[in-house]
Parts: C-alpha cells; sequence; structure tokens
C-alpha cells in the first residue's frame, strides 16, 4: 500500500469554486501583502497538502518547535521552518484575526487568515537549521534578507502561482491515484534539480530493482546563474524516460519549491514531501540538498537515524561512478579499482563540456539526452 | 498536555526482548514508545486509503488519462 499522508490526512485548502468567485468579488477590501516566488509555492504546497499536516505558515510553537526539536509540536516529524516574513511597516498595519491576501506578480494567489505575529532570532534559525551563520551559504543569506516579523495562520488558496509546466505538474491527490491505477505498491522518489547523467540513471534503477514504481520529481524554482534551465532539465528527462524506462515503471512530475540547501534537514524535508505524494521509498545520494562544503557527504544520509517514525524508508546509495577496469557504472562498495580507472560524474564538468559545445562522453550521458540539451540554444540560466 | 493511558500486559520474554531491541537501536526513548509507534504503524496500514467520491475520482483519472499518465 502506498504511504499514508504525512500525519495521516492529505490537507486540501483549495478553495471551492462558489467561495472562491466571492473572495474574488471583494479581493480589494483584503489587506495586501507580496510575496515572494518561493513563499507563492509555499502556499500552495500547503493547500495541495505538499506539505501535510501544515494547514498555513507556522506560528511560533511550531516554529521553535521544528528548530530545536526537528519536529512539530505534536511529535511529528518536521524539520524546516514553513514561515512568512514581513517587515515592520506591514506588521504595524495587521494584527491577529486580519484575512490578508497574498499577492504573487501582481496575482491573488492565497488568503491568511493571521493568527500570530511574533519576532524571531535569525540567527539561532540559521544555526539550527543549516548549521552555519556564514552568510556565504545561500540559506543563511535568504534568512538575514528577511523582515524583522513572521507572520503565522492558515491559508487558503485562490489561484495557482503561474505556472509554465502545467502539463508536468501532479498534486498530491492525482499521484495517490495514479501509483493505484497502476498496480504499485511501493513507489520510491527521486529528487532532482539537474539534467540526468548516467549517474542518476544507475542510482535510480538500483533503487527501481526492488520495488514496483519511480517517481521522478524535479524540483522546479529559483535556480543559480548557470544552472540548467527548468525546460531543459524536463526535456531532458523526456528523453531519458523514453529510450531508457519501461514506460509503466516510472513517472515523471515536478513539485515547485524554493531549495533552501539544508542539507541534511533538507533532506528529511523532501523525504516527507514524497510521502505526501505517496512514495514508501526516497532516494537520499551523496551530499543531498547540500551546497559548498557545509555538510559531510553521507550526512544527509545519517540524520534519517534520527526519524524512525518518519513513515517513508529512505534508501541510500553511495556514489557511483564509471570504473575503466569494471567497464561498468558501479561504486566503491561493489568496485575494488583505484581511482585512476574511475569517472567521476561532475555536473561542473557536465556543464562545462556542455558550453563549450562538446557533447559529454556516452560513460557520463546518454547521446539522446545531450542531443536534448543542445536541441536548446541557450540551456543555462542566464 | 498529558494523554491519558492504560496498563496492556504481555509476556516476561517478549518485553525482555523489546528491552534490548530499543536498547541496542536507539531511535527509542522507551519501550512504551516504541510499542506505541509500532502499533499505530499496523492500525494505520489497515485504516481505509483516502476515499474521493467517484465524481471526484473520475475527474482525476480524465486528467491523468488527458496528460498521457494513464
Amino acid at each position: 500500500m502506498i504511504s499514508r499522508p504525512h500525519g495521516g490526512r492529505l490537507v486540501n485548502r483549495v478553495l471551492a469554486s462558489k467561495r472562491r468567485e466571492r473572495i474574488l468579488e471583494e479581493v480589494d477590501e483584503f489587506e495586501r501583502l507580496n510575496i515572494d516566488q518561493g513563499r507563492a509555492f509555499d502556499a500552495e504546497n500547503i493547500a495541495y497538502g505538499v506539505y501535510s499536516p501544515l494547514e498555513g505558515f507556522m506560528l511560533e510553537e511550531e516554529f521553535l518547535s521544528v528548530l530545536d526539536d526537528m519536529r512539530l509540536p505534536n511529535d511529528l516529524p518536521w524539520t524546516i521552518p514553513i514561515v512568512l516574513d514581513i517587515d515592520e511597516k506591514t506588521a504595524a498595519r495587521i494584527e491577529p484575526g486580519d484575512d490578508v491576501m497574498l499577492y504573487y506578480e501582481d496575482i491573488p494567489v492565497a488568503v491568511l487568515h493571521v493568527e500570530e505575529i511574533y519576532v524571531y532570532d535569525k540567527e539561532r534559525f540559521a544555526r539550527c537549521v543549516f548549521k552555519t551563520t556564514d552568510l556565504a551559504h545561500p540559506g543563511v543569506a535568504k534568512v538575514f534578507s528577511m523582515g524583522k516579523y513572521l507572520i503565522g495562520g492558515r491559508v487558503d488558496l485562490i489561484n495557482d502561482p503561474p505556472n509554465p509546466f502545467e502539463r508536468y505538474t501532479l498534486r498530491p491527490v492525482e499521484t495517490r491515484v495514479l501509483f493505484r491505477e497502476r498496480g504499485w505498491k511501493t513507489v520510491v522518489g527521486f529528487q532532482t534539480r539537474n539534467v540526468p547523467h548516467l549517474g542518476h540513471e544507475y542510482l535510480q534503477k538500483s533503487a527501481l530493482v526492488f520495488v514496483d514504481g519511480l517517481f521522478i520529481n524535479p524540483v522546479i524554482g529559483r535556480k543559480k546563474r548557470g544552472d540548467f534551465r527548468d525546460d531543459v532539465i524536463l526535456s531532458a528527462y523526456e528523453v531519458l524516460l523514453r529510450n531508457y524506462y519501461p514506460r509503466e515503471s516510472a513517472v515523471l512530475s515536478i513539485v515547485r519549491y524554493e531549495m533552501r540547501y539544508a542539507g541534511p534537514r533538507e533532506a528529511i524535508h523532501h523525504a516527507i514531501m514524497r510521502k505526501n505524494f505517496g512514495c514508501t521509498h526516497f532516494i537520499v545520494g551523496r551530499d543531498h540538498a547540500g551546497v559548498g562544503n557545509y555538510y559531510g557527504p553521507y550526512e544527509a544520509q545519517e540524520i534519517f537515524k534520527e526519524f524512525p517514525d518518519l513513515g517513508i524508508t529512505p534508501l541510500f546509495f553511495r556514489e557511483f561512478f564509471y570504473c575503466r577496469k569494471c567497464g561498468a557504472i558501479v561504486n566503491e562498495r561493489v568496485c575494488p579499482h583505484d581511482e585512476s580507472f574511475r569517472l567521476r560524474f561532475s555536473g561542473t564538468k557536465i556543464r562545462e563540456m556542455i558550453r563549450s559545445g562538446k557533447t559529454p562522453p556516452p560513460e557520463f550521458m546518454r547521446p539522446e539526452v545531450a542531443e536534448a540539451i543542445f536541441q536548446f540554444e541557450n540551456p543555462f540560466v542566464e | 498536555m498529558s494523554e491519558e493511558k492504560v496498563p496492556i500486559y504481555i509476556k516476561k520474554e517478549l518485553y525482555e526482548r523489546l528491552k534490548k531491541h530499543v536498547k541496542e537501536s536507539g531511535g527509542f526513548e522507551s519501550i512504551e514508545e516504541f510499542v506505541e509507534f509500532v502499533l499505530n504503524e499496523v492500525l494505520e496500514e489497515e485504516e481505509e486509503e483516502e476515499v474521493y467520491s467517484p465524481e471526484e475520482e473520475e475527474e482525476i483519472k480524465r486528467r491523468l488519462r488527458s496528460l498521457g499518465y494513464l
């Protein structure tokens, strides 16, 4: 049986059409609050149950419990604060009990039923979640750029944030029906934010040997300059699936989400999101959700020991590489040969090759995938 | 907030095995916590999956078919 939602019930806070219409008629009467893309995606994920059991942006008790204990106040595992920040000026004009309209790109996205406005300690936030207060860490920099207050309360979704990838967007309620219709009792989730190389493919297929289905779930959202564009990633995966995966064993669908780069803590959060989509298993590879050298290469695997009650089974893999002596893609658990035989998969190296118009060797990337990437005039984020 | 609890009797031998398991696995603070977790898991597995109305389910399947997932 596929996983039950985290906390036992899939949250649905998407407003039904009649209530939605009524609210939209009165939209100008609401206090207006502009939010960024990441917060708009958070509101969307709350409403569609990706963040079940959360029903809104966190209140102070939840926020502090997540920081200190990596659990919600009811003891359910939860490692990443889902919060909405506001500045002093905004805090002065809103109070608990108000209904505020959240706007993204001038579109009313959600109503926030304000329950609490509270101050918070940014340094403590950063230290607990990212294990550093170094501003060079993108997650830390984001926290320190936030407003002085957090505003918590339930949200009701009015409009999905603009979505150029609607065709690839499945909600948890849909993936659960899909998995069941396909007869999958065990499903492994794979998180990615990159074009697939052979290391990814072997990771996914090694996991697929043990379960009924593979759920490839790329994260779509804010990216760094020089990263592959979202449409390139999707196109590359389409080609890979068409040519190298049994059609009935794999599903490709996106999740819109702003990466926090919180390494181990974020690996748990990624697993919870996939549990809500219905996955029973989740792949955790090397340096999952990491950035720079802030986390040990397998720290994101070790943290799972602290959550025996997570309700989704992590599958841990050591790094895959191509061994010239073995003539195959292997990892250190099965390959006895030394480093001189090993070709490591490197995202940076692949990006450099593509940038200079060179096709990555077939030991690195499927030729069809490389060809799909070269179809784009500029496959990188400007 | 304290939740009301009731005693349950189990065989001493099973209790000793659980005690050893909890001590060695390190993931649970007490035998009680472990037993409650396992029993909850068993019950949840047996409970019904979420139920959609036939109309809602048909609408979901229609979308999945139109996108080529089914």
